[in-house]
């Protein structure tokens, strides 16, 4: 018989009560949340029983927003309005999706792109809140009480602005964020537990939209990274699309409807899941014309056509040995992670670099939010002292525009988080009051194949003879693997210094007005700044205006190009002038102006994705 | 938490300041310092806290890669030794080994535009073998308190070091 526990009167037994703390796997294709309830790991199920939760939301007119399979249904009736992958969106310009076979209307806006719905127009990061919701109602009604915080998965080679976006989310769903994850840190704890290993061990991860490849050396309560690669765009989703090129160069198809598109992308997806059991399957789907579509597809042939993409995985898998120093023969075991290496052909892949079977002795769907919520257990306080410890990397360097367009690293890649770094810069001119600086992300010697993180200026440096200034610029990384700069200008004796978080929420300007702040004197000319900043955001629409001009004038009739090229025009004049507030007003009334071109030229993006893209991948 | 942030690299992980280090001892060392100071530790805690904890667990990281790699080591046992190592500035190197950087270059060069991957990795392990027998000269300066000396040898380093750099980056262009 157990004991009762009786405590004295005025003292609670609080110290012990076990913190709601749980897991979250935000993944491209489904979600999931776990909890650790009397010592074991186990995801929360909804009503119907169901783990997984797909990762789709849809968007009614009537502002109604409805999460996971009742909006999965929907999404071949109503696919613009139905958000699938959200994630491949998140802290991503138009730029970087413009190749992208996808249903929605996009509008750009600094730093991340927005989505066009009949709900209004949503950020990815509120999408991906909608999803986080929905699983935070799920685990605090299975747990019967509040959450004191998650532990959200993340890939490991997701950058600043995909962490940020992340984390941003789960702010806007009401989550209290204990740790930002890498996916498959998740899963080396679950698995590293489950069966007590030791040794360096690879996590292979394959998911809907995302590949990771991580190194870890397992050794008594310790999980290291030791390297880490992968690949942000790179998922099961591209198999999917693989093959619906393939069944439209079968049937002779072209120019699909968004319906269409979808409903065949649905197909590609049941094909290429009927496939790792079996090794013939048939695909029929009924057109919105009536074109009936039959094909037969041999696993055989789908290997083949998606042989290349499995070969992408490779690459980073060779890369993050060699970051740390190792060959093939010195790893111990390879766990498979993500539903996309359920696929027999990326398991042999796999197999052949490591001369030995990958472990698939886990569910691999379900893996990464059973390590989230062992972790999350962890930071809760709810392990006592027999808790793990956890040394995670950054995935990408970091590192500051130089001279001529090249990059300065400042942070290698695969440095153990937290960690920072100081780099000293002064002027170079004689009375130089201010200094730019532009932080990237990424491997790459020039500016331009970088990912920008965040530009800014530091204004009002007192005078000085060139060389007088000194400035200190701190790059520090905390243990979610974001970034904050702070700039210090310690020549006078007088240190002025302010922490930015560069981030798509913040813009240039607005960094660059923190930092000023910071900098300048009390008692500054604010109407000059503001005239300053209207000129700069007028500028930057103008020149955005006359590239796409370049690249899609074509798509304008004259009358629409004159009306188009006078109001640049107005802009322009407006520019020369001293009023801010005119300008901000010509160049608002320069964006309407360009709105139905704007449109034409996203379509164009879309439909050359959908049909340009396919000789390329052959 | 109480931490010391004026304490040398060489006090926090309880190691003579010296070149020759106990290898096993720092990594121990490193995880025990880990263990109580890393952010995961604080999750809970309050934002005083929290922002303690980055910023030990930051100057944990860098001291311990500091005192693992054999060149970082040696500059910062100059630096504590008030030995300018004047990487940055000074040139002017012995010229036998400016020829020896320049046979390592158009060797380099040479196996880069051919793509041959096989070379490049016989490079990287020739330079790796120089680099060590280096490290090991500038260990017995160190230890001979001739500093002036170990000075150069730091300098001579930084340059293998960058060749390194360059083979690993000819391997990545050339596999992938």
């Amino acid at each position: 018989m157990a004991l009762l526990q009786i405590s004295e009167p005025g003292l609670s037994a609080a110290p012990h009560q076990h913190r709601l703390a749980v897991g979250i796997d935000l993944g491209t294709t489904n979600s999931l949340v776990a909890t650790v309830r009397s010592g074991s790991a186990a995801c929360l199920p909804d009503e119907a029983g169901r783990a997984l939760l797909p990762s789709v939301v849809h968007y009614a007119a009537d502002g109604a927003v409805t999460v996971g399979y009742p909006a999965q249904a929907r999404q071949n009736q109503d696919p613009a309005n139905t958000v699938v992958s959200v994630k491949r969106f998140m802290g991503r310009g138009l730029h970087d999706v413009a190749d992208a076979a996808t249903p929605y209307r996009f509008v750009d806006e600094p730093g991340m792109l927005k989505l066009v719905t009949a709900a209004g127009v949503k950020s990815p990061v509120a999408v991906s809140a909608d999803i986080l919701r929905t699983l935070k109602t799920r685990a605090e009604q299975s747990l019967g009480g509040e959450l004191v915080g998650a532990v959200i998965t993340v890939p490991a080679y997701f950058d600043d602005a995909q962490r940020q976006a992340t984390k941003d989310a789960a702010a806007l769903a009401g989550l209290n964020v204990l740790r930002l994850l890498n996916e498959p840190t998740a899963a080396a704890i679950a698995y590293g537990l489950d069966n007590a290993a030791e040794g360096v061990y690879v996590v292979y991860d394959l998911g809907g939209g995302t590949f990771d490849v991580s190194v870890l050396e397992l050794s008594r309560g310790v999980f290291e990274v030791r390297a880490t690669s992968g690949d942000s765009r790179l998922g099961g989703d591209d198999f999917d699309h693989r093959l619906y090129c393939w069944m439209l160069e079968q049937a002779d198809l072209r120019n699909l409807g968004a319906r269409d598109t979808r409903l065949l992308l649905t197909r590609a997806r049941e094909a290429k899941e009927t496939l790792s059991e079996h090794d013939v399957t048939q695909i029929t789907a009924k057109l919105s014309d009536g074109t009936v579509i039959d094909l037969e597809l041999t696993a055989e042939t789908f290997q083949q056509i998606t042989a290349h993409l499995v070969q992408k995985t490779i690459v980073p898998l060779r890369r993050a040995l060699r970051d740390a120093r190792l060959t093939p023969e010195q790893v111990k075991g390879v766990v498979m992670v993500g539903g996309a290496t359920r696929m027999p052909h990326v398991r042999r892949a796999v197999a052949e670099l490591f001369g030995r079977p990958p472990l698939t002795n886990l569910d691999p769907d379900k893996v990464v939010a059973l390590g989230a919520a062992m972790q999350a257990d962890v930071l809760a306080g709810n392990k006592g002292d027999d808790d793990w410890l956890l040394l995670d990397v950054i995935p990408l360097s970091l590192g500051l525009e130089t001279m001529g367009g090249l990059v300065e690293k400042i942070i290698p890649r695969n440095s153990t988080i937290p960690t920072a770094r100081a780099q000293e810069f002064t002027t170079f001119k004689d009375g130089q009051s201010a200094m730019a600086i532009h932080v990237l992300q990424g491997e790459r010697e020039l500016v331009s194949d970088c990912r920008s993180l965040a530009r800014f200026e530091l204004r009002g440096i007192p005078p000085m003879v060139a060389g007088a200034a000194r400035i200190r610029v701190t790059f520090q990384v905390d243990a979610d693997g974001l970034l904050s700069v702070s700039a210090t200008e310690q020549s006078t004796g007088v240190a002025a210094s302010v922490a930015v978080k560069p981030s798509y929420g913040l813009s240039d300007d607005e960094i660059a007005r923190m930092l000023s702040e910071s900098m300048t004197h009390a008692g500054d000319d604010l109407l000059a700044r503001k005239l300053a900043e209207a000129r700069v955001e007028a500028e930057s629409l103008v020149d955005a205006t006359s590239a796409a001009l370049d690249s899609d004038g074509d798509l304008l009739d004259h009358a629409e190009r004159a009306a188009v090229d006078a109001q640049v025009a107005a802009v322009r004049t407006a520019m020369a002038g001293d009023d801010a507030d005119r300008i901000r007003q010509q160049a608002e009334a320069l964006n309407q102006a360009t709105q139905v071109f704007a449109a034409r030229r996203m379509d164009r993006a879309v439909s050359r994705g959908l049909t340009g893209h396919k000789i390329e991948e052959l | 938490m109480t931490f010391d942030f004026a304490a040398s690299h060489f006090d926090l992980f309880e190691q003579p300041a010296r070149f020759a280090i106990d290898a096993r001892a720092l990594d121990a060392r490193y995880r025990a310092l880990q263990a109580q100071y890393h952010p995961d530790r604080y999750a809970s805690a309050g934002d005083a806290e929290k922002r303690l904890a980055l910023q030990i667990a930051t100057r944990v990281n860098e001291a311990y890669q500091i005192l693992k790699s054999p060149l970082a080591r040696g500059r910062y046992l100059l630096t504590l030794a008030g030995v300018d190592t004047q990487e940055e500035t000074n040139t002017a190197m012995p010229m036998d080994f400016l020829m020896g950087q320049m046979e390592w270059r158009e060797q380099i060069a040479e196996a880069r535009a051919s793509g041959n991957v096989e070379r490049l990795e016989a490079l990287n392990t020739e330079l790796r073998g120089e680099i060590g027998d280096l490290e090991a000269e500038l260990g017995d300066l160190l230890d001979a308190d001739r500093l002036a000396e170990a000075a150069v040898a730091v300098r001579k380093l930084r340059f293998l070091e960058k060749l390194d750099q360059e083979i690993g980056d000819a391997i990545e262009a050339a596999l992938f």
